[in-house]
């Protein structure tokens, strides 16, 4: 009889182990990670050897889409803020109320002519991003600068860097975040906007090339 | 693994009544396993890369104006096109050839590793001298990087080093920008720089000597 009762198996499975696997990888991933930000326009970087890592903070980004559309963020809102509210101060025609403010200090990534910012905020989030992607008006407006020097149309990027240059400090680091289709004229417009307040030290945005 | 021996036993007299002390993980696993999932997918491990570059500034004028033409007949210039086509010259623009290329260790590289051999067997020395000097002192080791890297910039920017002029046309893209500051980095090139092309340029590409293939 003995010989057919079946063993009564323990179904119990320790667990010690792979929770002990799990906390060390979660604590791998707390201390290495970094939150992605949100960035409603996505770019593809080029990849390139270059090696010297971003800056960490206090950081100006100008990113150009595959259209050449010119969008502007900065790290934290705090210093988004500063620069918003020195724009206000530098009295070009661009005001927001306090609420519109502190919507605009908070979004991840703007880019539009200044007279239709405070429309663009009264909007929901998805339309903003759809505007931004899909709208033939979205972006910062550029001007052209002609072989001699002079300019077609109103440069508010310009606008924008000065004021955060203003409200940030020399500490301040720009950095161009392009597509890899980009064209080189959109470049070109950014970087002579660029030269046109004196910054002439910025950084290019790449991705660690594999292989080669 | 280790279990705790459940029932059986003897039958010994005043035997205590044999806990089970394992606790049950599963729900911290699961908690744990969210928890994983939910950093992998919010966070990014890679800090981008960047480039730095400096342009010249317009203010001054007068000193780029002397330095391009010091540099001039040294100089090697590559010009972007659309669909990815590249060119370059060297020299003076009026007496140069120019001849088509390609993008990569090839094509581009191998015109500019050559321009520039000597900075590079100095510098393929310089890492050969570095290479051993590494030291479990942490002070001592950023002493010899900081040093590796004062005379590489040495190297790199010495007199006798062909400079490069870098000009793109507006259909190039951003990534041939790129893939050619990247070739500055990779051949050692200390002095470039980022120029705006002109009609004369355009005019030369077209009689640009093809691409053997």
């Amino acid at each position: 009889m003995g010989r057919f009762k079946i063993k009564k198996q323990d179904t119990f499975i320790d667990m010690t182990p792979m929770s002990d696997v799990m906390v060390l990888l979660l604590t791998f991933f707390m201390l290495t990670a970094t939150f992605v930000k949100d960035e409603p326009v996505k770019v593809n970087v080029p990849g390139s050897v270059a090696e010297i890592k971003i800056p960490e903070a206090n950081l100006l980004t100008i990113f150009v889409d595959t259209r050449g559309k010119v969008f502007i963020s900065m790290d934290t809102p705090e210093t988004q803020r500063a620069m918003i509210e020195q724009l206000i101060r530098e009295d070009v025609g661009f005001s927001l109320n306090p609420k519109q403010l502190d919507e605009l200090s908070k979004v991840p990534t703007f880019g539009t002519p200044l007279n239709t910012i405070a429309g663009w905020l009264e909007l929901e989030s998805a339309q903003r991003t759809e505007i931004l992607l899909k709208n033939p008006e979205a972006g910062i407006p550029l001007a052209e600068y002609q072989e001699d020097g002079s300019k077609i149309g109103d440069d508010q990027l310009k606008l924008w860097v000065a004021a955060a240059r203003k409200a940030n400090g020399k500490n301040m680091g720009i950095a161009i975040k392009a597509d890899s289709k980009t064209p080189y004229a959109s470049i070109k417009k950014v970087m002579d906007s660029l030269r046109d307040v004196d910054e002439n030290r910025y950084n290019l945005i790449t991705t660690l090339k594999s292989g080669e | 693994m280790a279990s705790l021996d459940m029932g059986g036993g003897g039958e010994g007299k005043g035997k205590q009544k044999k806990m089970n002390a394992r606790v049950d993980f599963t729900p911290m696993v699961d908690m744990i396993m969210l928890l994983v999932t939910f950093f992998m997918l919010c966070t990014t491990l890679l800090k981008p890369q960047t480039m730095q570059i400096s342009m010249p500034s317009d203010k001054d004028d007068i000193k780029q104006e002397n330095k391009s033409q010091v540099a001039a007949d040294k100089a090697i210039t590559i010009i972007l096109d659309k669909d990815d086509k590249i060119y370059y010259f060297e020299g003076k623009p009026e007496e140069a050839t120019v001849y088509e290329t390609e993008y990569g260790k090839d094509g581009i590289r191998k015109v500019l590793m050559s321009k520039n051999a000597e900075a590079m067997k100095k510098v393929e020395d310089l890492n050969r001298e570095f290479a051993n000097k590494h030291s479990s002192n942490v002070k001592q080791d950023e002493k010899y990087r900081e040093e590796h890297k004062k005379r590489l910039s040495d190297i790199k920017n010495a007199d006798n080093t062909p400079s490069a002029i870098i000009k793109a046309t507006d259909e190039a893209t951003y990534l041939n920008l790129i893939n050619a500051l990247d070739e500055m980095q990779i051949c050692f090139i200390g002095k470039y720089v980022i120029d705006k092309i002109h009609e004369q340029d355009l005019d030369m590409i077209k009689n640009a000597v093809p691409l053997k293939k």
